[in-house]
């Protein structure tokens, strides 16, 4: 079981409140991601939920259990930290063994668990290695391997891929989910990359400014998002915001279209704008508009086969059916 | 012609820096070659470099007139007593200003190292009367406390500034994995402070060894240790250099060789802080 509620949590660092008021309620064997630009809470809220730091006021409850006041091991969580932390001295297998050592395990028990996470992660011939001989990707399943023989009710990671280089942490992605989808445990993952979140969560939760903006799943947050930060947070490259006398005249203050629902067309459109770059990723060919008229610059996707220059002037249409409207105060109407 | 500059460069550095560590070093080395004169050598207008009549003679006075052994025991038992005791009570109150900081910790910290500012001989007096009422004058259990009091802001400072390299996360994570405070300590903390801490005790050794100021006005015949053992050849009888440098090289060799076999471990733990 990994049921976590959070009420009325509020977190204060001196005078400053960097968790306000916040309600929370992650699912049993859920796979949520807290995403947000850095210093918006999103690890802080992890630390909490783990025990690391204390709660200002509220209550977080585990598994219908009143957990707050609890010490971070009796909460039955298990972190896998950004910087890995594994014991230096201690070697993998040591470093598995070691929660299972603080409970008071007999070794054989312990002997049996260590071998079966470290067969399941891949970390067999590296037993007798120390972390410093271990590169990036295996010291961070180490950290995975240390999680999870102590059978924990969630698992919590704070920006787990974030040391690793590109090509490793998408490898790492991959089985984080497939960890996820094996052990069915709850996880609670905090990253500040919305592809991960994307990619990973059964539900995001998108943070800022110690706030939670909306929670929804990933395509509900990108179809439908509540204000004009979710609607820029989330979607790669970043929706278009367009104010002004179009926006009015669609009845809205700002209005939001992403990149790939503005076409190119041959002939006299809506819009007409001149290309100030075209970043080719082969699939797709993401141009950045200039004097447009509507915005400064537009973000389009255009088809990958077609080639465009710089200076190049073009026709756009955007989809019509696909704006999203936001009032004066940033609300979705 | 950038190589053959900098070889000059390098080598006018090799220059320099030996006849820095030369003109520090030179004293002990005169103290040594001056044990193996005879008096009337040792005094010699002009003084003898190399060349005079190597003598084992002092060595066997000084051993003779008193007890070498009794003051070497003294000083190992007063060093090694004050280091002892001064890391079990650095250990845990550098642990909590590192890792639980609060707003005066830093306070604390310069508070503390504002104590070894003050001249030693300003609470002579009232230490020296505290001892002769305690009945702890010429005691090695006394030398032990106050050695270890003086002492203890700089080892407490080194720690500190040891364990604030240790990750928090390492910590937490220990914490995450269910160990209390003391595992905590015992299997994560100390085992990767190791060479910090080895370094602290051995400085505080080397500082607790060489101290002078308490050692000769706190000790007569019973507690002595080899810094008494070095005085107590200066004065009564006038100048005997050669007994005296004798006596001198006896008192320091031990810590000599000590720092020597670990002047790695030591200039890491004094420059750990400042290079990462």
């Amino acid at each position: 079981m990994g049921f976590i509620e959070l009420k009325q949590v509020t977190k204060n660092f001196g005078d400053l409140q960097v968790i306000k008021p916040l309600d929370l309620e992650i699912k049993d064997g859920e796979f949520t991601v807290f995403v947000g630009p850095s210093g918006c809470g999103k690890s802080t809220l992890l630390r909490l939920i783990a025990g690391l730091e204390d709660l200002t006021s509220g209550s977080i409850q585990i598994d219908g259990r009143e957990a707050s006041q609890d010490a971070p091991a009796k909460r039955g969580l298990a972190m896998v930290f950004q910087s890995y932390a594994l014991y230096p001295h201690m070697n993998v297998y040591k470093n598995i063994a070691f929660p299972l050592k603080m409970v008071g395990m007999d070794k054989d028990a312990i002997d049996k668990k260590v071998r079966k996470a470290a067969e399941v992660l891949n970390l067999n011939d590296y037993l007798e290695r120390k972390p410093a001989q271990l590169s990036g990707g295996q010291r961070q399943r180490v950290a995975i391997g240390r999680a999870i023989v102590r059978e924990p009710s969630a698992f919590l990671f704070d920006e787990p891929l974030s040391n690793l280089d590109a090509a490793l942490r998408v490898g790492m992605r991959l089985e984080i989910s497939e960890l996820h989808k094996r052990l069915n445990t709850t996880m609670i993952y905090v990253t500040h990359d919305q592809v991960e979140a994307m990619t990973m969560a059964d539900r995001i939760v998108v943070m800022n400014h110690g706030v939670i903006e909306q929670v929804g799943t990933p395509l509900e947050l990108y179809r439908n998002p509540k204000n004009l930060f979710v609607a820029g947070f989330i979607g790669s490259p970043k929706m278009n915001f367009i104010e002004g006398s179009w926006a009015q005249a669609q009845g809205a203050h700002s209005v939001g279209i992403r990149p790939e629902h503005i076409s190119i067309t041959a002939e006299q459109s809506e819009w007409k704008g001149v290309v100030k770059m075209a970043e080719s990723l082969g699939s797709d060919t993401f141009l950045h508009i200039q004097d447009s008229g509507v915005a400064e610059t537009l973000t389009v996707r255009a088809d990958g086969e077609k080639s465009f220059n710089r200076g190049q002037e073009v026709f756009l249409k955007p989809k019509k059916e696909s704006l999203h409207l936001f009032n004066e105060k940033g609300e979705r109407q | 012609m950038a190589r053959s500059v900098k070889n000059q460069q390098k080598m006018v550095n090799t220059v320099i820096a030996w006849t820095i560590g030369l003109l520090i070093f030179f004293p002990v080395l005169w103290t040594v070659l001056t044990s193996f004169k005879t008096e009337g050598q040792a005094i010699n207008d002009p003084p003898l470099f190399l060349f005079f009549d190597w003598t084992l003679e002092n060595y066997a006075i000084v051993q003779e007139r008193s007890d070498y052994m009794k003051f070497l025991w003294n000083s190992i038992f007063i060093a090694g007593g004050s280091t002892l005791l001064g890391i079990l009570i650095a250990v845990p109150a550098a642990w909590s200003m590192a890792f639980v900081p609060t707003k005066r910790t830093k306070d604390i910290l310069l508070w503390m190292l504002s104590t070894k500012m003050l001249p030693a001989v300003g609470v002579l007096y009232p230490i020296y009367i505290g001892c002769i009422k305690l009945g702890l004058l010429d005691s090695r259990l006394a030398l032990v406390i106050i050695l270890m009091l003086i002492n203890l802001p700089i080892i407490v400072w080194m720690l500190y500034t040891y364990f604030r390299e240790i990750p928090r996360d390492i910590l937490e994570a220990s914490r995450m994995d269910g160990a209390s405070l003391w595992k905590e300590i015992i299997y994560v903390l100390t085992p990767m402070a190791i060479p910090g801490i080895a370094s602290t005790i051995l400085l505080n050794l080397i500082l607790a060894w060489n101290e002078s100021f308490w050692t000769l006005n706190l000790t007569a015949a019973k507690a002595g240790t080899l810094t008494a053992f070095i005085a107590s050849y200066s004065s009564p009888e006038g100048l005997f250099f050669a007994k005296l440098s004798a006596a001198s090289t006896m008192a320091i060799a031990p810590i000599l060789i000590l720092g020597w076999f670990s002047q790695k471990q030591l200039v890491r733990g004094l420059t750990f802080g400042a290079v990462k």
